[in-house]
């Protein structure tokens, strides 16, 4: 028989050993993880503008296109920039995490900055901006890729955690994507963002239409996109007038 | 003196050949079905959960069997799960840096394996019990027996579901144009439950013994 001390001594040796080997494993594997992470953002951001692109050649093609990042405030102030491989400010852009900037965006913290990146594709530039939110069981998050007049959207693409297969998780489909094509967010100069409406007018510029279905998804990627893109409001309407 | 059993005896192989016949983890013990179901949409998930599946039976076997005289029986399901949880983060971190979009594929499949009924199973039934090597070797075995149900039923639903097999187009541009199509029901998880059947239904007709 074994005794309680035995019994102690036993587990508590047992988990310490399994604690240091997971720890080693997660310092050892960490850079490998969070290059993967990086380099399926980046495949996000391609995708946002139409270009197609694999593991392997994300990160030269996004080098290619991605000229410049930028990081501005609520203000539309660019704080961070990083451009052809040169960082002026504290943090590249690329490296912001989204959710917590809008967080503390949300509870008025003014140091919240949000990055834009900027494609340059035959000579035409195109802003992408990240929007994040929630769905029905957890985070939805994506990009949105605005034109040249800063208010026609010209490709999305969204992702989520855990929506419901076929009902919510629809929304990362090309054909629920493929609606925002052509879509404005500003109507004149009014900012009326694009909402997921149920039986959306095919000619509203400013909706689209919603999932069956999936009504708690549709009304999160509406105010996700609300939210987001109305902290870009300064930042856009100062470099349309430019 | 007892003489040294060889390493590859006739009784060790066996631990290696039963789980792919009359000892099938999926289609006789009926264990581990519930992943089977979700991952054999496409083979390469269905290859790569195999893989995973054999590496943390075969691993946790041997160090469930290497401790078996030192586990107190009054907490050795916690014991064991230690063990197990532990290589299965391992495999699961090793997956994200190595093999990423896999991964995503697998999502929580991979987490699950914790609660894969083969690998508690097989250390309950035989680790704890045995020495060291034949409990590797059963481990093999029955991780690989899992893994041939996998593959079959991931050939059948790929090649149906999505016309490909290993992400490569095999059925023909002209067999569509001519009114084939996909048959989207191969891709939902009740499809892998009959497939499944079906195998079950063949292995029995030809193993009359099996049948109860």
């Amino acid at each position: 028989m074994f005794s309680n001390k035995y019994i102690f001594v036993y587990s508590t040796i047992l988990v310490v050993l399994a604690a240091a080997i997971l720890s080693i494993a997660a310092v050892a594997l960490k850079p490998f993880q969070e290059k993967n992470i990086k380099i399926e953002k980046m495949q996000q951001l391609l995708a946002c503008v139409g270009i197609e692109s694999t593991p392997k050649n994300a990160e030269s093609l996004y080098n290619k296109f991605f000229t410049q990042e930028v990081a501005v405030n609520a203000k539309g102030e660019i704080e961070d920039d990083y451009s052809n491989g040169r960082l002026q400010g504290n943090k590249r852009p690329f490296d912001l995490v989204v959710k917590e900037q809008l967080d503390k965006a949300k509870s008025g913290d003014q140091s919240a900055v949000m990055p834009v990146y900027i494609c340059t594709k035959d000579g035409r530039k195109t802003y992408v901006v990240p929007v994040s939110g929630n769905g029905l069981w957890g985070g939805i998050w994506g990009n949105v890729a605005l034109g040249e007049d800063l208010s026609t959207i010209v490709g999305v693409n969204f992702d989520h955690k855990g929506e419901t297969p076929g009902l919510g998780a629809e929304i990362t489909t090309k054909a629920f994507q493929q609606q925002f094509n052509g879509k404005t967010i500003f109507d004149n100069t009014t900012f009326k963002s694009v909402s997921v409406e149920k039986r959306a007018d095919k000619n509203d510029p400013h909706a689209v239409d919603a999932i069956s279905g999936g009504t708690i998804t549709s009304q999160g990627v509406s105010s996700m996109l609300y939210d987001c893109l109305s902290f870009y409001i300064p930042y856009l309407n100062n470099n349309k007038t430019k | 003196m007892k003489n040294k059993e060889p390493l590859f005896s006739a009784q060790s192989l066996k631990l290696i050949k039963n789980p792919f016949n009359k000892e099938n983890p999926i289609t006789v013990q009926v264990l581990g079905i519930c992943s089977a179901l979700a991952v054999t949409a496409k083979m390469q998930p269905a290859v790569v959960m195999a893989i995973s599946v054999t590496v943390v039976v075969a691993l946790s076997n041997v160090i469930c069997s290497l401790l078996r005289n030192t586990i107190p029986p009054r907490i050795r399901i916690i014991v064991q799960l230690v063990i197990v949880s532990l290589l299965v983060i391992l495999v699961d971190q090793v997956l994200k840096a190595f093999v990423y979009d896999v991964s995503k594929q697998l999502s929580v499949f991979v987490s699950l394996i914790v609660t894969n009924c083969i690998v508690m199973g097989r250390i309950e039934a035989f680790a704890l019990n045995n020495k060291p090597f034949p409990s590797l070797l059963d481990g093999i075995g029955n991780g690989l027996g899992y893994g041939m149900i996998l593959l079959v039923v991931s050939f059948v639903r790929e090649l149906f579901g999505s016309g490909t097999l290993w992400g490569y187009k095999v059925v023909p541009e002209w067999l569509y144009a001519h009114g084939y199509a996909n048959n989207s029901l191969m891709i939902m998880p009740p499809m892998a439950l009959i497939v499944v059947g079906l195998i079950v239904w063949f292995h029995r007709t030809r193993n009359k013994d099996l049948c109860e």
